[in-house]
């Protein structure tokens, strides 16, 4: 786990590649030609970027004919958000423990 | 904090803020409802949570405030640093009409994931603030 969120922090620490996986995450599947004419750097750039991407699970790529069409993985981020996601369920179900308790308290 | 993580929990409870403030603040009340607990509401005052799994959280009073506000740290050490956490809770009692609106809001981070947090400050933040809204809508 400690290595699966150094890779993923790794991975998005870089602005550019940042930015690629959030256009993925918010527009949808996407070549790399699409991706290209507006990441400000080359095809080649692009493309290498996706590999690292796609190592660390963070997209998936899809062959049809001879264009590769790129979608996000939003599920890779869970190990980050995790203790969140835990912690919030975790208070819900003291927060109802806490209530059945003030019911039993006196004044 | 732009570094850190929070999660925040509120409920409106039909009960008063005394009541309420009694509950987080006696070690035999946090029994009932929270974990075991040698707690003191004193600002310094060091103390642990134990939870049934055995696990063991290291505590420090950070903020009393007779029923508005208590804040303690919230830390968790642990061998395999993916569950190490760093933490701290605040509730905030407000009164209402009806009862209280008691807020629990929790600040921290994963300690192993502190480096890579502050190599990349500048694009975290409004990282997370949009991963945030994405998540909302597919879920």
């Amino acid at each position: 786990m400690p290595k699966a969120h150094d890779a993923l922090f790794r991975t998005l620490a870089d602005p550019t590649r940042r930015a690629i996986f959030e256009r993925l995450c918010r527009e949808g599947e996407q070549t790399v030609g699409a991706l290209t004419a507006r990441a400000g750097v080359s095809q080649p750039a692009v493309s290498k970027h996706l590999g690292v991407l796609r190592k660390a699970g963070l997209v998936r790529d899809r062959h049809e004919g001879r264009q590769t069409h790129y979608r996000a993985q939003i599920g890779a981020l869970a190990p980050l958000i995790d203790w969140t996601s835990q912690m919030a369920d975790f208070w819900r179900s003291r927060f109802d423990n806490l209530e059945d308790l003030l019911k039993r308290m006196d004044q | 904090m732009s570094e850190t993580l929070s999660v925040i929990v509120e409920r409106e409870m039909p009960f008063p803020p005394e009541k309420i403030w009694r509950a987080l603040t006696q070690p035999h009340l946090i029994a009932e409802w929270l974990m075991k607990n040698d707690f003191e509401p004193v600002v310094g005052r060091r103390f642990n949570l134990r939870g049934e799994w055995g696990g063991v959280l290291d505590c420090e009073v950070r903020a009393v405030e007779p029923h508005k506000t208590l804040s303690y740290t919230w830390n968790f050490a642990h061998d395999d640093a993916a569950y190490n956490l760093q933490s701290v809770v605040t509730f905030t009692l407000t009164p209402t009409g009806a009862g209280t609106r008691l807020r629990m809001e929790q600040t921290g981070f994963r300690p192993n994931q502190k480096q890579a947090y502050g190599g990349a400050k500048a694009g975290w933040p409004q990282f997370f603030e949009r991963l945030e809204h994405v998540l909302a809508r597919t879920d």
